[in-house]
């Protein structure tokens, strides 16, 4: 086994280690190979260590490996393809199309596909529909994600607070989570919304606080399942603390099902935003799928445009989300790997 | 450079720490006199749902420094128990360490501070474990996972720690190091994924070992290998060990003394060589005779072994717990339990046997 030139050492490995393998690598064919009789490391044992010796292949993290297999599922790529697209519009479409949402652009009730100046039609009150579908998305997508990133971040808290500590801790936690459980969601939202001003922050605030027991009791399942994983035990006897062995050894293993979890959960969440906004309780000052469909709920008749396209809007953010989140599910269920 | 000398100039210790790490001034006298871990009437306690089990009672051991010593004993017989209980690292609960002393280089683990306790633990005394298979965390390479354990103890530098990783998977036999130290624990077999644990684990150079049963879950050729490995690595670095394990074989060859334990108790204890060559306690005469390989058994012909297996410890009678299985037992022993008899300064037995032939 001859040392290894320079080149052959990974990306990632430092000059010193380089030099520290230069030094020794003649060394490990003889540790290695003590196979046999005790303390005498001899020549015996070198010739056994070159099949053990070669890589199959590259180093793949988990991470990666799972990438792999979302790479490969149509649907969750068409998903991603779709959610591109929304998110592209909402970021350059209002600069490029130039409109006010609430300005007055037309006539009221101007049929889509007619006026070339007013696209998608004007609402009962002449507003461009279509620079509140391009505009609309922002507050839509940003309550939503915002509102599944606190959801995720009290569920993931919460149950490993209590998966990891068990005991008296577990009692308490799980029975808060089911007490916000038992309650009636939508309901919860809006009370919260409304004891407030409504407003963007609120409204995060709301959905976030009545979506996040689902994660929790997920979280708190995988905490359970993991802490007593010989690699945790490991670790504690490493000198390890309770914070680093939650956040360090045990979250790296539980986030899978969790990513999951969470990809539902934005899904949820702009229906959620849609859902409060189409019942008056969101910021009415500023543009949203929900709010449009909410103000033009009682021309839904003689104005089915005003409200059908934000609704698709939705339905397809919504969508690619979905697909999204069944992609990665695939992706990190080893069992489902080799279909 | 030979691998000695990689060894020596990288694992060996440079000074003698205290407890909690931190530099100590020469104790050289000290040493010579006291050994490394003295456990001294270490008693742990499980509360179960059908009652309190007493899982360790009244256990005391020594190891010196840099000597090996084993423990052997059926399963459920504590030793894993003990492993855990001076490391401090049983549950509670439903475990509890009911009494007793562990003293560690001069101080009592068992009286420090949980912060203390971690700066000990992979530090000063490390474990490896049963199951390579699962000891390592799948999300991290294992040059990641011994370089953590080295900047948590250490505070060196990511590139420190990791030239470290490099030289320890050197040190136990890793082919190609530099590589692999970027690899995932799936990509290692269960041989050479024991070898990275013992790696982690002696990463920081520490003074006590605990294999506990290093090599159950091993093919018979690499389990071998394995405690080779750690036989060689006592030698080069000087670190103690501690070996669990039913090996009686592995016993015989690495350690220099040897616990023999029974439902939580020592029954027997002493040098190696003293105990395999005249086992005095019924059990460690019957664990002898059990090993196979010691003496060619014809064909056809059953293995020895012990009849019945270990006793519940929920309820421990009056008398001795090995009485019911024991070929030599007496009235007295179903009545009361045997005293631990010194049969010289190194060796003692806990048993009536020996107390009538000593009377």
């Amino acid at each position: 086994m001859s040392p290894q030139p320079p080149g052959s050492t990974g990306p990632s490995a430092s000059a010193a280690t380089a030099a520290t393998v230069a030094a020794t690598a003649a060394a490990s064919a003889a540790t290695s190979g003590t196979s046999g009789t005790s303390g005498t490391s001899g020549t015996s044992g070198t010739s056994g260590t070159a099949s053990i010796g070669t890589p199959a292949e590259a180093a793949l993290s988990p991470w990666r490996e799972a990438w792999h297999v979302f790479r490969g599922n149509k649907a969750a790529l068409v998903g991603l393809g779709l959610l591109a697209v929304v998110i592209l519009a909402m970021t350059f479409g209002p600069g490029l199309y130039g409109v006010e949402p609430f300005d007055i652009a037309a006539g009221p009730f101007t049929e889509p596909f007619t006026d070339p100046a007013v696209w998608l039609g004007t609402d009962y009150l002449g507003r461009d529909v279509l620079a509140g579908m391009l505009i609309g998305g922002r507050a839509t997508l940003l309550v939503g994600l915002s509102a599944a990133v606190l959801a995720v971040g009290i569920g993931i808290t919460v149950g490993a607070l209590a998966g990891y500590f068990g005991g008296w801790v577990d009692t308490v936690l799980s029975r808060l989570t089911e007490l916000f459980q038992v309650l009636p969601s939508l309901l919860f939202a809006m009370v919260l919304v409304s004891l407030f001003t409504p407003s963007l922050t609120t409204v995060v605030f709301a959905i976030g606080i009545v979506a996040w027991t689902g994660t929790a009791r997920l979280a708190r399942a995988e905490f359970l399942r993991l802490r007593h994983m010989e690699y945790a035990n490991a670790a504690r006897a490493m000198g390890a603390g309770p914070l680093r062995l939650m956040l360090r050894e045990i979250l790296p293993n539980a986030m899978p099902p969790l990513i999951v979890s969470a990809s539902l959960i934005v899904g949820a969440a702009i229906l959620f935003e849609a859902g409060l906004s189409f019942l008056g309780l969101s910021d009415a000052n500023v543009m949203s799928w929900g709010l449009m469909i909410g103000s033009n709920r009682r021309n839904i008749l003689e104005c089915w445009w005003a409200v059908t396209f934000p609704g698709l809007g939705i339905f397809a953010t919504v969508l690619a989300v979905s697909l999204i989140g069944d992609g990665l599910n695939d992706a990190f269920n080893p069992k489902l790997h080799r279909r | 450079m030979s691998p000695t000398d990689a060894i020596a100039s990288d694992v060996t210790h440079a000074t003698p720490r205290q407890a909690d790490g931190t530099a100590a001034p020469s104790r050289d006298a000290q040493q010579a006199e006291k050994p490394l871990l003295q456990v001294e009437g270490l008693t742990v306690e499980f509360r179960t749902r059908r009652g309190t089990a007493r899982v360790l009672d009244d256990v005391s051991l020594a190891v010196g420094r840099g000597q090996t010593l084993g423990v052997v004993g059926e399963s459920g017989c504590g030793k894993s128990v003990t492993a855990l209980a001076l490391m401090r690292l049983i549950a509670e609960p439903p475990g509890r360490i009911v009494a007793g002393s562990v003293m560690f280089d001069g101080r009592d683990l068992l009286q420090l501070p949980e912060a203390g306790m971690r700066r000990v633990r992979g530090n000063r005394i490390s474990m490896i474990f049963q199951e390579p298979m699962t000891s390592l965390n799948p999300a991290y390479t294992v040059g990641d996972q011994i370089a953590e354990a080295v900047q948590l103890h250490e505070g060196t530098s990511r590139r420190e720690a990791l030239a470290r990783a490099v030289a320890m998977l050197q040190a136990v036999g890793i082919p190609a190091p530099s590589q692999r130290v970027h690899e995932y624990p799936h990509q290692f077999s269960g041989g050479m994924r024991q070898r990275v644990m013992i790696a982690m684990a002696l990463a920081c150079k520490p003074d006590l070992l605990i294999a506990d049963e290093p090599t159950t879950a091993l093919d018979v050729t690499v389990q071998a290998q394995i405690f080779d490995l750690i036989h060689d690595l006592r030698e080069r670095t000087g670190t103690a060990v501690m070996l669990i394990t039913h090996d009686m074989g592995a016993v015989a060859e690495m350690c220099d003394r040897v616990l023999v334990m029974y439902a939580g108790r020592v029954v027997e204890t002493g040098p190696v060589a003293a105990i395999l060559g005249d086992p005095r306690h019924p059990y460690t005469r019957g664990l002898i005779a059990c090993a196979p390989g010691r003496r060619i058994v014809a064909p056809g012909q059953p293995l020895e072994e012990i009849a019945g297996t270990v006793p519940s410890l929920l309820e421990r009678g009056s008398g001795c717990l090995f009485a019911d299985r024991c070929t030599q037992v007496q009235p007295r022993c179903r009545a009361e339990a045997p005293p631990t008899v010194a049969l010289d300064a190194q060796r003692s037995v806990q048993c009536w046997l020996q107390v009538e032939g000593a009377a």
